[in-house]
C-alpha cells in the first residue's frame, strides 16, 4: 500500500504538463496581446494618446498688402489676438465668470447664457479682433479654459477715398469686396501648421515639430496713384455735395498704358467701420452703374464719318432750323446754329448735325465704330461685379434709333467704359487696355481708327474747350480736348424732364495725351445741371493738380506769355 | 567571419538609433529656436504695421492739406504770381 502510495506520489508528470500546458497558453495569450497592440493597434492607440496632450494648431497666414502704384499702402493686416475658451472647462470655472465679462465687456448674464449654450462643445470664440494688450491682461487672469489666438486684422489707411477699389475682407480675412474680393487666392497666402503640447487648461506649453511652414500672401501693387486718387476724390466730393446730387464717380487713366490712376465714387464708407454700412456705399459706381453716354458718344460718331471718308472737319452741315425729322420722330437742338462745319457741330454739341451724318452711312458702320471701342462689352479688368452696359446690334436698329444713338441715348456705359474708349481719342486712334494693377508692359492694344481721323477729333474737341460748350474745363497753360455730356434720365415710360446726367470726359495735354479723366454726376439738384457747369469745373479742378503732381510740363506756353519772364531766352 | 558582421550590424543599430534621439532633439530645439524667432518676427511686423498706420494716419493727404491751409496759410499761387523761366 505505502509502495503503491510513494508511487502515487513522485509521478507529478501528468500535472507538471498541464501547469506547463496552462504557462504556455498565458504566454502566447501574452504575446498576441503584445503584438496586437503593438503592431496592429498601433497608430490608433498612439493618435489617441497624443490626442491627450499633443494639438495640432494653425498658424495664420500673412495677408498680403494691398499698395499703391509708389509703395503707399492701402490695406495692411496686422496681428491681433482672439480671445476663445473651452466651454467644458470654463462652466467649471463660475466663480470667474465675473471678472472675465468684465474684462470683455459684456454682462455675466450673456456669459454664462453663451457658455450654458455650448456647453458640450470644446471651442468657442469670446471676443475676437482685440488689442493685443487686452489679450495680455485675459491672459493674465490665468482662467482655465480661456486662451488667446493669434489673428489678423485688416487696416485701410486711405480709408474712404479708395474703399470702393480696395474693398474689404470679412473677420475670418477673406475677401469680400473689390480687389480683396479679386485678387483673393494671391493676397491669402496659406497658413501652416504646428504640433504643440498643451496642458490641461488649453495653455500651450512647448512647440514640438512643425507639420507645414505658413506661406504669407502675396502683396499687390495697384495702378491707382493715392495721391491722384485723393485730389479726384476731393474734387468729386465737392461736386456732388455743391450740387446736390445723389451720386458720382470719376475715372482717371494712363492713356498709354491704360492704367487706372484713380477711381472714386460718392456715396463712399470707411471700411474700417463698416457697422452702418448699406449696399448702396460700397457699390464701386464707376464700373457697376451704367448710364446713357449723351453727347459724349458725338465724336465717335464724327470719327466714323470721317473715317469713311464721307466728311471733313470742313464739311458744311446744314443743321436749320434747329429740328431734323426722322420717321415721325423728330431730333431737336438746342438752338438754331444755322450752316456750320463738323468741328462745329461738336463744339455746339449739336444733335441734328450728328444725327445727319449718322443716317449718312450704314446701321452696322456706326455699330462698327461703337463696338470696337469697347460698348457693350466688359472692360476686361476682372472688377468683381462690373457690368458691360448695352449696345444692342444693328440688325434692328430703326432710323430713329440711330440718330439718338450718335448722340449717346439708347446705349449705356459706365465710367470706366466711357474712359477706356476716349483712350483711342488720347492714343491715335489706338485704345488702351484699362488695367487696375501696376502694369509694366503695356498690354495688347486694338487700333479703332487711323491716326489722322484721332487727331482731327481730338482738335475738334480741344474747340469745345476753347470756345464751346466745356469752357469751364481750360486749365491754364494746358491744352485741353473734352466733350460734355447732359443726359436726361430715363425712368418709367420715358425720359424725366427734370433728372439729369451731367458727364465731361477729356484729354489732356492735347499736344502729347497722357491722361483721360470721366467726371460723372448723377442728378445735380440745384439748378445748374449742363456737363459744362457741373462737370467740366470738377475736371479742370482735378486735371490741372494732376497735371503738376506728374511733372507733365505746360504745353500752352502762349496763354502765359502774358506773364513776366524772369530769366531764360524769349518765348 | 559571421559573428563579427553581426557585431557590426549591432553596432550601427545602435549608433543609428542614438542618431534619431539626437537628430529629434536638435529639430525640436532647432524648432523652438525658430518659433522664438517668429514670435520676434510677429511683434516687429506688427510694431512696423502699427507705425505704417501711424504715418497714414498722420500723412493723411486731408490733414496736410487742412494743415498748410490753415495753420501754415500756404496757398497755391495765383496766375499774376508764377514767373516763367524758360531755357
Amino acid at each position: 500500500m505505502s509502495e503503491s502510495d510513494s508511487k502515487l506520489n513522485t509521478d507529478f508528470s501528468g500535472r507538471r504538463r498541464f501547469i506547463l500546458c496552462l504557462f504556455t497558453i498565458a504566454a502566447c495569450g501574452l504575446v498576441f496581446r503584445v503584438v496586437q497592440l503593438q503592431l496592429v493597434d498601433k497608430d490608433f492607440l498612439q493618435a489617441k494618446g497624443n490626442a491627450r496632450y499633443l494639438r495640432t494648431v494653425a498658424i495664420p497666414a500673412h495677408r498680403g498688402v494691398i499698395q499703391d502704384r509708389n509703395g503707399e499702402p492701402l490695406a495692411i493686416s496686422t496681428p491681433i489676438s482672439a480671445i476663445a475658451c473651452n466651454p467644458k472647462k470654463l462652466i467649471l470655472e463660475k466663480s470667474r465668470w465675473a471678472e472675465l465679462a468684465k474684462m470683455l465687456d459684456i454682462s455675466e448674464a450673456k456669459l454664462a447664457e453663451e457658455i450654458k449654450k455650448r456647453a458640450s462643445r470644446e471651442f468657442m470664440y469670446l471676443k475676437r479682433q482685440v488689442t493685443p494688450m487686452l489679450a495680455e491682461e485675459i491672459r493674465a487672469l490665468n482662467i482655465s479654459g480661456v486662451f488667446t489666438k493669434k489673428e489678423y486684422r485688416r487696416f485701410y489707411p486711405a480709408a474712404d477715398v479708395a474703399a470702393h477699389v480696395v474693398g474689404f475682407t470679412n473677420i475670418d480675412d477673406k475677401g469680400q469686396e473689390g480687389m480683396e474680393l479679386a485678387f483673393n487666392q494671391m493676397l491669402k497666402g496659406e497658413s501652416g501648421a504646428k504640433k504643440v503640447i498643451r496642458d490641461l487648461a488649453g495653455h500651450t506649453i512647448e512647440n514640438v515639430e512643425s507639420v507645414k511652414t505658413a506661406v504669407p500672401g502675396n502683396n499687390l501693387t495697384l495702378s491707382i496713384d493715392k495721391r491722384i486718387q485723393y485730389l479726384a476724390y476731393r474734387e468729386l466730393t465737392a461736386a456732388v455735395l455743391g450740387h446736390k446730387a445723389k451720386s458720382g464717380s470719376i475715372v482717371v487713366m494712363d492713356a498709354n498704358s491704360g492704367e487706372i490712376l484713380a477711381m472714386v465714387n460718392q456715396p463712399s464708407y470707411n471700411p474700417n467701420n463698416r457697422y452702418e454700412l448699406k449696399g448702396e456705399h460700397y457699390r464701386n459706381r464707376a464700373v457697376t452703374d451704367v448710364f446713357e453716354p449723351g453727347s459724349t458718344m458725338k465724336p465717335f460718331t464724327v470719327a466714323t464719318g470721317l473715317e469713311n471718308g464721307t466728311y471733313k472737319p470742313s464739311t458744311q452741315i446744314d443743321t436749320r432750323p434747329g429740328h431734323y425729322k426722322v420717321g415721325p420722330d423728330t431730333v431737336r437742338d438746342i438752338h438754331n446754329y444755322g450752316l456750320i462745319d463738323v468741328s462745329t457741330v461738336i463744339k455746339k454739341s449739336s444733335n441734328v448735325g450728328v444725327s445727319k451724318i449718322a443716317l449718312s452711312m450704314e446701321p452696322e458702320v456706326l455699330w462698327g465704330t461703337f463696338n470696337k471701342i469697347g460698348l457693350g462689352t466688359t472692360s476686361g479688368i476682372g472688377f468683381p461685379g462690373e457690368v458691360s452696359g448695352r449696345l444692342r446690334d444693328y440688325s434692328n436698329w430703326r432710323s430713329i434709333e440711330q440718330a439718338t444713338m450718335s448722340f449717346g441715348y439708347g446705349m449705356s456705359v459706365t465710367t470706366l467704359q466711357l474712359a477706356q474708349a476716349y483712350t483711342v481719342l488720347a492714343n491715335e486712334g489706338v485704345m488702351a487696355t484699362p488695367s487696375l494693377l501696376k502694369v509694366e508692359e503695356p498690354e495688347e492694344t486694338v487700333r479703332v481708327m487711323s491716326k489722322k481721323t484721332a487727331e482731327q477729333v481730338l482738335l475738334m474737341m480741344e474747340g469745345v474747350v476753347q470756345d464751346g460748350t466745356g469752357k469751364q474745363a481750360q486749365i491754364l497753360g494746358y491744352r485741353v480736348a473734352g466733350k460734355t455730356g447732359t443726359a436726361h434720365k430715363s425712368s418709367v415710360g420715358g425720359y424725366a424732364e427734370d433728372r439729369y446726367q451731367s458727364v465731361f470726359a477729356g484729354v489732356v495735354p492735347v499736344s502729347n495725351p497722357r491722361l483721360v479723366a470721366v467726371v460723372m454726376i448723377n442728378e445735380p439738384s440745384q439748378g445748374e445741371y449742363y456737363g459744362g457747369q457741373v462737370a467740366a469745373p470738377a475736371f479742370a479742378r482735378l486735371m490741372g493738380e494732376t497735371l503738376r503732381l506728374m511733372n507733365i510740363s505746360p504745353d500752352d506756353i502762349s496763354s502765359l506769355k502774358e506773364k513776366r519772364l524772369v530769366a531764360g531766352k524769349d518765348l | 567571419m559571421r559573428l563579427s558582421i553581426v557585431l557590426f550590424l549591432a553596432v550601427m543599430i545602435v549608433w543609428s538609433a542614438l542618431s534619431v534621439v539626437k537628430t529629434r532633439h536638435e529639430s525640436r530645439k532647432l524648432f523652438i529656436a525658430l518659433q522664438e524667432m517668429e514670435n520676434q518676427r510677429d511683434a516687429m511686423n506688427e510694431n512696423w504695421g502699427r507705425l505704417q498706420l501711424e504715418q497714414a494716419t498722420w500723412g493723411t493727404h486731408s490733414r496736410i492739406e487742412e494743415f498748410a491751409r490753415d495753420k501754415l496759410e500756404m496757398e497755391l499761387p495765383i496766375t499774376e504770381d508764377i514767373n516763367l523761366v524758360n531755357f
